[in-house]
């Protein structure tokens, strides 16, 4: 099993390479000049000096390899110096000071490094997106194993309906939707996410809970929808093996052996799809990010997008190709874990 | 005289058949049978062709321009909403209400919708022949399998919303000079949604293939001396047909979403080109006062989807054959 995961950690790198390759090769044939918005009254020498220090001048792969060199040698020794300066964790090692003001992927809209951009946003995404996949699971597994356990039962009717019907719907559609029922009729929740809002007492922790709602229930839908259906298909396939009817028959009730020896055995390709699943929800978040105006990651790259800031597209583009990557990983190998039939070696 | 003929032996009554046999039955029309079962499945099909001939045959019907401009009827609300105001702005030359500009609510519903099933059909085509000629040859040829399925897994690494994007924006201008605005805004999408929504298919093809091909149906024809791609087309690709179908349904369902949240983005089609995404995209500012604007386009794309995939659910069950005897 560790060789197994070792070998595929080693393998993620030249895919990553690749990945993060061929998105620069993409945006090199971008139209469009980061100079475009610079007086006329310049002069053309001096833009050229402006467009290098911004590094465009050069050659295709020297930039990609100046990207390279900045997103993994430069951007963890900051990193490291974090770690070891302020945070909390470690912030008791000696400090170190690996980073002596090298030059870093600077942003072409705001003229700032994208990592510190990137970090400032993410706690945004996490919360929104992170909250609802847990909702989302909290939701749909009682109801896979409900439905499964009560098979075409009313219960499992409705479910499977629903869920389709959860499945069907556009985010960019129940989000509005919602907007319209909750918060110009009836008037419970915020439209908008606001970002800025600090929690310290009771009455902002329930202003923040109320702003969540609404983003959180619509990620949460697609979430519960997908989940519920494999949960349901998964527990199907078990509760007919022949070692349910033998736990049954040695006596054990029915909520141990539904609940334990079904569960357990049911849950193993779930949890491949939870894992599965996360990176898709952070590129399914960038159209609710853009639905309720919270300024997460997702929102960062359309706004990149339209400001044709191409080092920030390119970096927030190969930050979801790593999270795709290492959730696959993740997931190969809790399959391997949780399963005993399955080796890979 | 004859001696006479000894009595046939008394058949066991037990062993004898009721009335005759039932008349053989073909494949597909068991499919079909176990197809009629379902009935999410037989609904989602008829809304299917219905929305399918709406948006074909429509324009014939309702003849009204979708991107004729008529200022003074603006802002009309839809006919039903004079049940409960009767102030309300409405009229039978707008059964669906009209738009900031004054055009027709239903006719840009009709034209939208024709946008919006062509690249879904178009894209799921793409990503059909990509798939499954990438499957049955990676399935079929040894040698290619290693570096086709390398790149299947690649592409399922990359981040597919984003890069959409990214790919839409810089490659707009020059198919938008190429091939007019919506011309190239249509290959566009196609292209893109087609090149990354192929993965699926490819490997429950190849899965497929590598279990066909060591059969004896295939052995038998190689023994007889045909020519690979002859026992691909004759012998491989009709038994892989029951997968690609139901991947196909998948395929409408995802395209028929990937367009309207680009056009939802803002990246999508020309402003004056209607398309679902873009309609709903659209009226999302002031859905306040004109709550249909959003709703209509948004019910049209989720019903359309849900009759796809319960579509692709009932053919899943009646193309099994582990399902179809029960």
């Amino acid at each position: 099993m560790l060789t197994y995961a070792i070998r595929r950690l080693v393998l993620s790198i030249p895919t990553l390479l690749f990945i993060s390759f061929v998105i620069f090769m993409l945006l090199q044939l971008a139209p469009g000049d980061p100079m475009a918005q610079v007086p006329l009254t310049v002069p053309p020498e001096v833009k050229q000096k402006m467009r290098e220090a911004l590094g465009v001048g050069e050659p295709a792969l020297v930039q990609y390899w100046k990207w390279l060199v900045q997103v993994f040698w430069t951007e963890p020794k900051i990193f490291i110096d974090w770690l070891t300066n302020d945070s909390f964790l470690l912030g008791w090692l000696p400090d170190t000071h690996l980073y002596n003001g090298e030059l870093r992927v600077i942003s072409w809209q705001t003229r700032s490094p994208v990592m510190d951009i990137v970090l400032q946003r993410i706690p945004q995404t996490l919360w929104v997106v992170g909250l609802s996949y847990i909702v989302g699971v909290l939701i749909a597994l009682p109801i896979g194993i409900y439905s499964a356990y009560r098979q075409y039962s009313v219960f499992d009717q409705a479910g499977t309906f629903i869920t389709m019907v959860g499945f069907s719907i556009p985010p960019f559609f129940t989000g509005p939707l919602l907007i319209v029922i909750f918060s110009v009729y009836l008037g419970w929740f915020p439209s908008i996410y606001d970002t800025t809002h600090v929690v310290n007492d009771w009455e902002s922790f329930k202003f923040q809970l109320m702003q969540m709602i609404m983003p959180v229930m619509v990620l949460a839908l697609q979430t519960t929808a997908q989940l519920s259906r494999y949960m349901r298909a998964s527990m199907l396939d078990n509760l007919n093996q022949d070692y349910v009817r033998t736990a049954r028959a040695k006596g054990l009730s029915e909520a141990v052996v539904v609940m334990i020896h079904v569960l357990r055995n049911s849950m193993i390709p779930v949890i491949t799809v939870i894992a599965l699943g996360v990176p898709a929800i952070f590129g399914g978040a960038i159209i609710t990010e853009n639905v309720f105006k919270v300024n997460g990651i997702g929102q960062l790259l359309i706004t990149a997008l339209f400001a044709n800031d191409l080092p920030m597209v390119m970096t927030l583009t190969f930050i979801f190709a790593v999270l795709i990557v290492a959730f696959n990983l993740i997931a190969d190998i809790l399959y391997g874990l949780l399963d005993p039939r399955i080796r890979y070696d | 005289m004859t001696e006479p003929v000894p009595a046939s032996p008394a058949p066991i009554e037990a062993l004898r058949d009721k009335g005759p046999d039932k008349p053989p039955r073909s494949k597909w029309k068991d499919v079909w049978a176990q197809f009629r079962k379902h009935k999410g499945a037989m609904v989602g099909a008829f809304f299917l062709i219905f929305i399918t001939l709406g948006v074909l045959i429509g324009p014939y019907i309702w003849t009204l321009d979708p991107q004729a401009l008529d200022i003074r009827a603006k802002d009309m609300r839809p006919v039903y909403t004079a049940l409960w105001d009767s102030t309300a702005k409405t009229g039978w030359a707008h059964p669906l209400g009209s738009d900031q500009l004054g055009r027709d609510n239903l006719a840009q519903l009709i034209a939208g919708g024709r946008a919006s099933m062509a690249v879904g059909w178009a894209a799921m085509i793409l990503s059909l022949v990509i798939g499954a000629g990438i499957g049955v040859l990676a399935g079929y040829f040894k040698k290619l399998d290693g570096p086709l399925m390398r790149l299947t897994d690649l592409f399922l690494s990359l981040p597919i919303l984003p890069l959409l994007l990214v790919a839409v924006t810089l490659f707009r201008q020059p198919l938008r000079a190429n091939f007019g605005p919506e011309g190239g805004m249509f290959i566009l999408i196609v292209t893109v949604v087609g090149i990354t929504s192929w993965m699926p298919t490819a490997r429950i093809v190849r899965g497929d293939v590598l279990a066909l091909k060591e059969r004896e149906f295939v052995l038998a024809a190689r023994s007889i001396g045909t020519k690979p791609f002859q026992i691909i087309k004759r012998h491989l690709l009709p038994n892989v047909l029951s997968p690609i179908m139901v991947s196909a349904t998948l395929g409408l369902a995802t395209a028929i979403i990937t367009e309207s949240a680009l056009s939802f983005l803002g990246v999508g089609f020309p402003s004056d080109f209607p398309t679902w995404g873009k309609m709903l995209a659209d009226a999302v500012a002031r859905m306040e006062d004109f709550p249909e604007r959003v709703i209509l386009p948004g019910i049209a794309i989720s019903l359309t989807v849900l009759g796809v995939n319960y579509l692709g659910d009932g053919l899943r069950d009646a193309l099994d054959p582990r399902i179809r005897g029960r």
